[in-house]
């Protein structure tokens, strides 16, 4: 496994790295366009009902919020400290690293699914239950479609960074990666940095608003 | 073993060696033989419509029928024809072979892109077979999420999944261009194919996932009985127009931008010249994938956007028409003083530069925002449109296919056959949508079954048009699949031609090339003789 050779298009594994890293920077740019259609409407609709969305973001859970912030931050620092330790051949430490990494992980969308379960009983989720203060119905819908829209995506980001945390960290136990090869859990720790930046701003977006000043 | 028995036709002859095949050419294959179905049913679809028009009355199908032609005819034709035809067929196979290269840098993605497009493709027509769609292509919001009793839903998912196989190719174009260049091959020794690709395949990934997230909202919206887009419940349906039209401006450059590269490379092969100012050529296609990401309110003039909005949009529509003259002038000095042959490439090449300046002119018409008001929804933007992606990318696509139909099959097209296939396909075309110009200006609105009997002249014609060019198309069928087994074979070399695709045996082996090319000079160089420079030689 150490004496990795490179798939036949490639001249050196050199080159397969770089166009693996090239190929993953390219699918987060389509990312980043696939959430930023997302993000202009919530713009849009915040411009049009402000009152509305800061009253909406004022019944998110911030504590849940908060929590869930920095456990996705703790996870992608053991996500790069895995990468490296992957380099120096500590294959069995980045898995294991991976492995917290992957638990964080998990932890995470328990904690969004019962923050969900709770949105659901104070009547939060548009087209099932929904209903609100009449001053600020209108805008709070829409802030609520956004809400379970990007965050539902986002979860399904994390469901699936997971599945490859775990399939890298299984080959890293095998010390697949090395100071020559690690195009693999490179690119898989790109992903997963991705995904916790992408939370960083809803974040910001879901639970902060309303809650500034006053 | 002689070359003929190894190339990459007969490296298997499974049905197993082709599905699960991930060698560059083979998935071309297979993704010309699913658009050229998707071809033809959106073709069928056209022809139902021209023979309803032809009498002002409503006498073939019914108005509610006729919905549901023009929606499967563009969804069809756009997202199943169009946008995949020329990159994944003639771009997959050409990429690595004119880059020299072995492959595309991720294989098995693009096979799967090829499941992908299958996949979209069979939810999409499900959708239609069991009643279809009467939103028109563009899916407008409140009627689509409210109103239409079609499966707009299914429809939307097919589209989606789609996507994501453009989406794939575009990413592994992308990375197969930067880093699996042979040695030598710098940027600018890149045929213009390669380049347009490139500026294609920018468009691919960053506008498909805005159209991903769009169909997204109206499926969520539809089906939970929301308003994101319904003005009724707080929303706003001109949000929805922006976020289509981000991806779907953008789409119609992902429509023309391969054509022109193929354009490119047939202009100078045929005129055994270099191509005139090969360096705004390629940084115009760059050019019009970035001012084509600016320019999309222009198909919201009449939607109620602020006149300020309006003008803005106006100018960069006047702007992204520079890069796109260029080109056109560069074409025709490059003919100037060449050695022009009137091979069926050729003529489908200058069959595009006449239908692709007609369409793009009219396209300035429409970017003013005066005769825009005046013709909105008429039968001027309908003319306009097919000039540019039936005239400029379906000719296109087949001048690329004769083209390089010797190196993909290794036999040569029958010549005079495909000689009268161009001819015809260019009257054809103009009989059809010529009098769609005069149609608009008279003031017949788009999208409607029965028109006003003064009307009828221009409707006869176009019809009339249209069956000649009904039968311009289908000639191809027959006489390039007689030439798969009969024709004459061809060397690896027929046209004579620079480029690196042409170093290489008809069919190429199973890995492109017996031994890895060094590159050593532009991609149209011919000496004053007019005899071909391979750029490895």
């Amino acid at each position: 496994m150490h004496e990795a050779q490179p798939a036949f298009q490639y001249a050196t594994l050199e080159q397969q790295h770089d166009a693996a890293q090239l190929g993953m920077w390219t699918f987060l740019a389509t990312e980043v366009l696939f959430f930023g259609g997302l993000f202009v409407a919530y713009f849009v609709y915040r411009f049009g009902y402000p009152a509305d969305f800061a009253e909406a973001g004022r019944h998110t859970k911030i504590v849940i919020g908060a929590l869930n912030t920095a456990i996705l931050l703790s996870s992608s620092f053991l996500v790069a400290w895995a990468v490296t330790a992957a380099k120096l051949d500590f294959g069995r430490l980045a898995a294991g690293l991976l492995v917290g990494a992957t638990l964080l992980g998990a932890f995470f969308l328990a904690l969004k699914g019962y923050e969900y379960v709770q949105e659901f009983r104070e009547r939060l989720v548009p087209g099932v239950n929904f209903q609100f203060e009449a001053p600020h119905a209108r805008g709070a819908i829409l802030f609520f479609i956004f809400y379970f829209a990007a965050t539902g995506l986002h979860a399904l980001h994390v469901g699936i960074g997971l599945v490859i945390l775990l399939a890298i960290a299984s080959r890293a136990r095998q010390g697949a990666y090395s100071i020559c090869y690690h195009a693999p859990i490179t690119v898989a720790g790109l992903y997963w940095h991705f995904v916790d930046v992408v939370w960083v701003f809803l974040f910001a977006l879901i639970y902060l608003v309303g809650r500034s000043g006053a | 073993m002689s070359p003929q028995e190894v190339n990459y036709l007969t490296a298997g002859h499974t049905l197993r060696s082709w599905f699960f095949t991930t060698d560059h050419k083979r998935v071309a294959i297979l993704f010309s033989a699913t658009i050229t179905m998707f071809f033809f049913i959106g073709g069928g679809a056209a022809t139902l419509m021209r023979l309803e028009l032809a009498t002002p009355q409503g006498d073939l199908v019914s108005s509610d029928v006729y919905n549901r032609l023009f929606s499967m005819h563009g969804i069809v034709m756009v997202w199943f024809f169009l946008i995949p035809s020329i990159p994944t067929t003639l771009g997959n196979f050409m990429v690595p072979l004119m880059i020299g290269a072995r492959d595309l840098a991720f294989p098995r993605l693009n096979l799967t892109s090829w499941y992908l497009f299958v996949f979209g493709g069979a939810v999409t027509l499900y959708a239609i077979f069991i009643g279809g769609i009467d939103t028109g292509w563009t899916f407008y919001t409140p009627f689509s999420t409210m109103y239409s009793n079609g499966h707009v839903i299914l429809a939307a998912v097919g589209v989606f999944i789609t996507g994501f196989s453009s989406i794939l190719t575009g990413l592994n174009f992308i990375v197969t261009i930067h880093r699996l260049r042979a040695p030598g091959l710098t940027w600018y020794r890149l045929p213009i194919f390669i380049w347009s690709l490139y500026a294609t395949s920018v468009i691919l990934v960053l506008a498909t996932p805005v159209l991903a997230i769009t169909l997204l909202l109206i499926s969520l919206e539809r089906f939970f009985g929301i308003g994101i887009f319904d003005p009724k419940l707080g929303g706003d349906p001109l949000l929805f127009q922006h976020l289509f039209w981000f991806y779907s401006h953008p789409a119609v450059y992902i429509m023309i931008l391969p054509g022109m590269g193929v354009v490119s490379e047939l202009v100078t092969c045929f005129s055994r010249k270099t191509l005139f100012g090969y360096k705004f050529v390629a940084w115009a296609s760059m050019a019009i994938a970035v001012i084509g990401f600016f320019v999309w309110g222009h198909h919201m003039f009449v939607s109620g956007q602020s006149v300020f909005a309006g003008l803005v949009f106006s100018f960069m529509s006047f702007m992204v028409a520079v890069p796109s003259a260029i080109k056109v002038f560069n074409w025709t000095a490059t003919l100037h003083k060449g050695w022009v042959s009137y091979d069926a490439p050729m003529l489908y090449a200058l069959a595009f530069i006449g239908l692709f300046t007609i369409g793009g002119l009219t396209g300035l018409f429409l970017a003013c925002l005066a005769f825009d008001v005046f013709v909105t929804d008429t039968y001027f933007v309908v003319a306009h449109f097919h000039y540019i992606m039936v005239g400029g990318m379906v000719t296109a696509y087949f001048g690329g296919l004769h083209y390089w139909w010797p190196k993909i099959i290794g036999r040569m097209y029958p010549e005079y056959w495909a000689r009268a296939a161009a001819i015809l396909i260019f009257f054809g075309f103009n009989m059809t949508f010529f009098p769609q110009f005069v149609l608009g200006v008279l003031g017949m609105p788009r999208r409607y079954h029965t028109y006003d009997p003064t009307l009828q002249v221009w409707n006869v014609l176009s019809s009339a048009g249209a069956s000649i060019l009904a039968i311009a198309y289908l000639l191809p069928l027959f006489y390039l699949g007689w030439s798969v087994f009969w024709g004459q074979r061809a060397g690896p070399n027929p046209w004579n031609a620079t480029g690196l695709e042409w170093q290489t045996w008809s069919p190429p082996p199973k890995h492109n090339f017996p031994e890895s090319p060094r590159v050593h000079r532009g991609p149209y160089v011919y000496t004053p003789e007019a005899v071909a420079v391979p750029q490895n030689a």
